[in-house]
């Protein structure tokens, strides 16, 4: 989103031009989120149990809202389905920890990876569909799950199943810290992976790729295989989080895990915070969970309120909040974009200089 | 036997409900590209409308319609010039997320105003009515009038598109609103008349769907699925292939329900997918999807 910076005033002629991928701010960002990260790992010594499960909630659904960015902000996929794959990580619980008595910890990442694998047939199949196509498409796939899963007696049918024979033997205080680190690696995890990953060749390719398809496939991009990407990806950590959730929920029902809830939260969040940013989902989850505490005794309403912001927010200020105040303030906690920046020439240098 | 074409006779008149669901999505995706989350949301709430209208004033269901119809037009080329107007032209996300906004607002205002109770219309002798049309086979006489209407609606939509100025703008502005608006064609006024006619039809499938079956707050989404797979199946931009898509979609239903009660909305959702496979661009494809 180069277009969106201030232009540098014009140089005198003997300033020489560097590229810069980090500003002051940026790396006060990094130190931020590693002190943050420490923080977090250190609460369930300095929290008590409410805390640490509204840290654990919040770091689960930033983790979403990060995916579902990836998805829609950077590439271009709009997905209404990802409710798909948390009820698949969800239900992989019943199956590998319940049912096979595989440690419920390490059902996450055989859950991300199985999310995956059913990522492949079903992006065989969606991205045949385009554009708003493909977002009704992914919808019809998690329905087609969710059924699936309501007819399967073997995983408790449509009224679902309990987790907790999965978890016994494990102190709760084991069990709540380890759901919380976990879903501190998969939140933060999720904001340094996208920050690595936007920043490399294939992250500038990805965003190449939203800002016009044509073009940049005209310069050698490989569209499809960075659209895979981001979808297995994106599956993946929904897996991996609809796994988390319901080990801190312990009860699971085809309803619940393949609610179109989720995917709406990682819209409110994505839309209103700052689609195709870092940062934006950060500022949404915050905003979400602040929201959602001073309204949650309104019922319905508070839904229709955060409806109403997202769609005035899309049609106003179509880069969410964050957009708005980094474009006002010039911030980037997480800058992805490379930015030319004039060097004042030194003093030894002479005009005709030795470099 | 009879049994099976009993069936089969069903999921076609059911069908034909799919089908008026399916067509003002596939105008508005014909005329302005767009798709509309909100769809299945608009329809249950002309389903409510309904619902108003006849507990109100003691009218018989069908007449309804009357009330219905022009007020989901007025309503719906408001929408589109208050609000997806700004969506236009911006891309694939606004619309898409725009909508989608839309969809939760109507949906949560439709819980908070009417609970989350399922309703239905009484209709009175009309549910009830039925044709013998040979030993064995009876056919409902409101799922026959809703088929008829389907296709009337569709015959309706062909000839608008191919006999008058309005179907010709419509077209036009289609194509390429930027020439269409230099032989002065406002392209903002065609969308809002395009999105007034696609809430007038779905406006009868509210109507329909609220005397035909029981309905709650949430049931916008199914709706919209179908009346997606529909169009899917059909082929974009082809109204008789869109017909066809929710009559195959009624169709694999029925047989799915008939084989076990649990896979009968699964079936047509694997039917969806199946077309998807063997025919990813419908079975009667007229526009490229751009």
């Amino acid at each position: 989103m180069t277009d969106c910076l201030p232009h540098p005033p014009a140089p005198p002629a003997s300033t020489r031009y560097s590229v810069v991928t980090q500003t002051r701010f940026s790396r006060m960002g990094e130190i931020a989120l590693i002190l943050v990260a420490i923080a977090l790992c250190l609460m369930p010594w300095w929290g008590d149990r409410g805390l640490i499960r509204t840290a654990t909630e919040f770091l689960y659904v930033l983790a979403l809202a990060q995916t579902w960015n990836l998805l829609a902000g950077y590439g271009g996929l709009v997905s209404i389905g990802q409710q798909a794959f948390i009820g698949l990580g969800g239900y992989c619980l019943v199956v590998f920890g319940v049912q096979m008595g595989v440690n419920i910890f390490l059902v996450i990442p055989i859950a991300a990876a199985v999310s995956a694998l059913v990522a492949i047939p079903a992006g065989v199949l969606l991205f045949r569909l385009r554009g708003a196509y493909f977002a009704v498409g992914t919808w019809v796939v998690a329905e087609v799950l969710r059924l699936l899963t309501a007819n399967t007696t073997a995983v408790g049918g449509g009224s679902g199943t309990s987790i907790t024979t999965a978890v016994k033997g494990i102190p709760a205080w084991w069990r709540e810290s380890l759901t919380l680190w976990i879903a501190i690696v998969l939140g933060l995890g999720a904001i340094a992976l996208g920050y690595l990953f936007l920043r490399s060749r294939n992250g500038l390719a990805l965003q190449a790729i939203r800002d016009s398809e044509p073009a940049s496939e005209s310069l050698g991009i490989r569209v499809d295989r960075m659209r895979w990407t981001v979808y297995l990806l994106a599956a993946a950590g929904c897996g991996a989080v609809g796994a988390l959730i319901f080990i801190s929920k312990l009860r699971i029902s085809p309803e619940a895990a393949y609610s179109l809830d989720w995917t709406t939260t990682m819209f409110f969040i994505v839309v209103i915070g700052g689609i195709g940013t870092l940062e934006g989902p950060i500022l949404g989850t915050i905003l979400f969970f602040a929201l959602r505490g001073l309204l949650s005794g309104f019922g319905s309403w508070y839904l229709i309120l955060l409806g109403a912001v997202a769609v005035l927010v899309m049609v106003r200020w179509p880069d969410g909040l964050w957009g708005l105040l980094s474009r006002k303030w010039d911030l980037a906690l997480f800058p992805t974009q490379r930015r030319v920046v004039a060097i004042a020439p030194r003093k030894e240098d002479s005009p005709h200089g030795s470099r | 036997m009879i049994d099976w074409i009993n069936t089969l006779i069903q999921g076609l008149l059911t069908g034909g409900l799919y089908a008026l669901f399916a067509v003002g999505l596939s105008l508005a995706f014909g005329v302005m590209r767009l798709v509309n989350i909100a769809h299945g949301d608009l329809i249950i709430l002309a389903a409510y409308l309904a619902l108003v209208a006849v507990e109100a004033t003691g009218m018989p269901a069908l007449a309804a319609l009357l009330v219905v119809v022009p007020a989901m037009a007025l309503f719906g080329y408001g929408l589109q010039r208050g609000l997806l107007v700004h969506t236009v032209g911006k891309g694939l996300l606004s619309p898409l997320l725009v909508t989608f906004g839309l969809s939760i607002i109507l949906q949560n205002l439709m819980l908070e105003i009417f609970s989350a109770d399922s309703r239905g219309v009484q209709a009175g002798l009309l549910e009830t009515l039925s044709l013998e049309v040979v030993d064995g086979i009876t056919v409902g006489v409101l799922p026959l009038l809703i088929l008829a209407s389907a296709v009337v609606v569709v015959g309706g939509l062909q000839l608008l598109f191919s006999h008058t100025g309005l179907g010709r703008s419509f077209k036009a502005t289609s194509d390429d609103p930027e020439t269409a608006s230099l032989m002065g064609i406002d392209p903002k006024r065609v969308y809002a008349l395009a999105m007034g006619l696609a809430m007038a039809i779905v406006a009868i499938a509210g109507v329909y769907t609220a005397i035909r079956t029981s309905f709650d707050p949430l049931n916008g989404p199914s709706r919209l699925l179908f009346a997606f797979e529909a169009v899917i199946i059909g082929g974009l931009g082809s109204l008789w292939g869109t017909l066809a898509g929710g009559l195959i979609l009624g169709l694999s239903q029925a047989i799915g329900f008939r084989l076990d009660p649990g896979w009968g909305i699964l079936a047509s959702h694997l039917t969806f997918l199946a077309v998807l496979v063997v025919r990813p661009n419908g079975l009667f494809p007229r526009t490229r999807d751009r």
